[in-house]
């Protein structure tokens, strides 16, 4: 009998639960500690209830344990089809899982507890720190191992993505986190002052450039097209796009630190960067919605093609108004406000969260061996609980957002300031009450995609389905490494 | 066109090739921005007689990392006019050269902490962190109750001044020797107070102490 070559879904439908069951935890601390934000009282006086414990929680939960987890098994799943080929090690593959999965529990289990560097999406400690760099080479590995044993000679674009994805942010990782131990439990980093909080906002820009932009433009590469059922728009752009954006996003950091104590030449590279970066965005964000050209009748019938649409659009508002507000003048205003929090929130509900929730319903029933998920209409009613919440969220924090910058610097005749700070603050609570409702929204219709692929999973979870032999074409000359040849 | 694209598909067909230009490409910003600073990292200098925080104001500033402070308070006033009205001079690159990490922050739920230090009195501090709205009813500030029993570790703090030095702080051996007896029996509520109570004072640039200095009666 003739042995066949066969993808590995498995590590891949891994992932895929994982990321549905942190993608509910991780966005229902969001919810709850916007509550908090409105109602002070729900604190408890509980040290690891508190707002400032949890916040650490929400956002390593959503980005680095749900948006990781979606990220790691679409990577697995794309680089296996774009390349013909069977993932390569596949112990290492399932060693990325369970130790990626390790790093969350250990994080989200020591940060509410005070366990923290208070390094904005690097709050984890050193021992935890080295997990990450560990499963993150790992995971680079199995990667980079998976494309030299592709069949296809041309690596699809989809892949440089997630490959400038895995280096970055390795090389982030690493270097924002250089510190001295005290004990298990407290480090320092070995940098102080400015130059640590320029590399901290290095890190935490470029942690959105190469975690929630990159990584997350890999998978609209690869999902976009299978979803519209039509040829990337333009090739050749992507080629442009891509070499721009890796290039000139690691230069927009300091945007995050202007008219602070950081030197004026430093903000000023940063703002020029910053706007110089909506091109490539823009860029990749049209070669996207132009690919739907001639599909656009599946808005009608598919809430996957809806939700990545959707994702798009965001994608180019939020990098639109991040370019904005990296000039100085508009800086000055936004700056420390909540219009900050709408700008992320605007990034990662409207464009991280739905472009990876797209590419999930298209991956989940080809990873699941079923013929589409379980039930289109909760598809349908997720998309409407999802975008409604984003819109109050985001609509309801730039209201509270321009309304705190414009009181904190409204000044009287003789040049007194007009508002005392609490008054800025009750000013931005009733908006805190409506972002709390848009968070409630967006979680309740992660339930519903859980549920949704529950059911999808039916035949998985009763070990009924069988892998998907590997396609093997003809032998491409001239490919460096030699192709794998087929097992026989 | 077609010329040129000969040599994007040699990248594109090499997947090592692809992986270290990758590299090089995602390393050049960062390298142009932070070389410089780290560099010129030396040439920053506290004010003349400004010290490394003292043991119990190094505990402090701890706890105000470990509760998260910074996540709705900054400690950064910036060079705009408003600001300086509202919160005192703007703050410079001197004043957290022994800030590790910087606690500059990025949101402002409440207000400025950069100068926050003898605003209020001890007292005030004290109900303020244990229950916010018993000072402030309209706050939604948590309030922070634990922080009245629990002591700071001393054997803890001998360590923490030992890396400190290690990284170039500049504390000396009587400091270390002294630093276990400076916080025994001391409550963490006490640590934090100190900590603000020396914001904005304690660190303060030449410049701006001789005017603050000035103004206080």
């Amino acid at each position: 009998m003739r042995i066949v070559e066969t993808y590995n879904d498995h590590v891949v439908r891994l992932f895929l639960l994982a990321a549905a069951v942190w993608g509910i935890i991780g966005m229902a601390v969001g919810v709850y500690i916007a509550a908090e934000l409105a109602w002070p009282a729900l604190n408890f006086g509980i040290p690891w209830l508190t707002f400032s414990r949890l916040r650490p929680d929400h956002t390593f939960g959503v980005i680095f344990a749900f948006g990781g987890s979606a990220l790691m098994g679409t990577c697995y799943y794309v680089v296996q089809r774009t390349g013909h080929t069977r993932l390569a090690l596949g112990r290492l593959a399932h060693f990325t899982f369970w130790g990626w999965q390790l790093i969350c529990v250990l994080a989200m289990v020591t940060m509410p507890l005070g366990i923290t560097q208070s390094k904005e999406y690097a709050e984890p400690e050193w021992l935890i720190d080295l997990l990450v760099a560990v499963v993150w080479v790992s995971f680079g590995v199995v990667f980079f191992a998976t494309l030299t044993r592709r069949r296809i000679r041309h690596i699809y674009v989809a892949n440089w993505y997630y490959g400038a994805f895995i280096i970055a942010v390795g090389l982030l990782h690493i270097v924002n986190n250089l510190v001295v131990p005290v004990s298990l439990w407290k480090s320092y980093p070995i940098y102080s002052g400015v130059v640590d909080a320029m590399v901290q906002w290095w890190y935490g820009h470029n942690a959105v450039a190469f975690f929630l932009t990159a990584g997350f433009l890999g998978m609209m590469y690869y999902f976009v097209p299978r979803q519209a059922q039509q040829p990337l728009w333009s090739y050749r752009f992507s080629i442009v796009n891509f070499w721009a954006l890796i290039s000139v996003y690691m230069w927009a950091g300091s945007h995050h630190l202007i008219y602070t104590a950081l030197p004026d030449w430093v903000q000023s590279v940063g703002m020029a960067f910053s706007l110089v970066l909506l091109m490539p965005s823009w860029g990749s964000a049209a070669n996207g919605l132009l690919t739907f050209n001639g599909s656009w009748d599946k808005l009608r019938t598919d809430p996957a093609a809806k939700f990545m649409v959707i994702a798009l659009v965001f994608y180019a508002a939020s990098t639109f108004e991040g370019s904005m507000m990296a000039i100085k003048t508009v800086n000055a205003l936004s700056h420390y406000t909540d219009w900050t929090v709408a700008h992320v929130h605007s990034g990662s509900i409207g464009w991280v969260a739905m472009i990876t929730i797209g590419s999930l319903y298209a991956m989940a029933p080809r990873a699941l061996g079923q013929p589409a998920m379980y039930s289109t209409r909760a598809m349908n009613v997720h998309f409407w609980m999802h975008t409604v919440g984003l819109l109050l969220y985001v609509i309801a924090m730039w209201f509270a957002g321009v309304t705190e910058g414009l009181m904190w610097r409204a000044t009287e005749a003789d040049g007194s300031l007009t508002h005392s700070f609490i008054a800025s603050l009750l000013a931005a609570k009733p908006y805190y009450v409506v972002r709390w409702f848009g968070g409630v929204l967006v979680v309740g219709g992660m339930v519903v995609m859980a549920w949704n692929l529950w059911h999808t999973a039916a035949d998985a979870r009763a070990h009924l389905i069988k892998p998907i032999p590997v396609p093997i074409p003809e032998p491409e000359p001239r490919q460096v490494p030699a192709p794998l040849p087929a097992l026989s | 066109m077609a010329g040129g694209y000969k040599y994007f598909e040699a990248i594109e067909k090499n997947a090592g090739l692809l992986g270290i230009l990758t590299a090089i490409m995602v390393s050049i910003g960062g390298l142009a921005e932070i070389t410089p600073l780290f560099m010129r990292a030396h040439e920053v200098k506290a004010a003349p007689g400004v010290k490394p925080y003292d043991p119990l104001r190094l505990a402090g500033k701890d706890i105000y990392v470990r509760e998260g402070c910074y996540l709705c308070h900054t400690q950064m006033i910036r060079a705009l006019r408003a600001e300086t009205e509202r919160y005192g001079p703007f703050s410079t690159a001197e004043e957290s050269v022994y800030d590790r990490p910087h606690q500059w922050g990025s949101k402002r739920t409440g207000p400025d902490l950069a100068r926050v230090g003898g605003k209020y009195s001890d007292e005030w501090q004290r109900v303020h962190l244990k229950d916010p709205r018993a000072v402030v009813p309209e706050s939604n500030m948590p309030g922070y109750p634990w922080l009245m029993q629990a002591l700071v570790d001393p054997d803890e703090i001998t360590q923490k001044l030992r890396v400190l030095r290690l990284l170039g702080d500049p504390y000396t051996d009587e400091d270390i020797a002294n630093a276990a007896a400076a916080v025994v029996g001391r409550t963490e509520m006490e640590a934090l107070i100190a900590y603000l109570q020396g914001l904005g004072i304690a660190n303060e640039p030449a410049a701006a102490t001789a005017s603050t200095a000035q103004a206080k009666p």
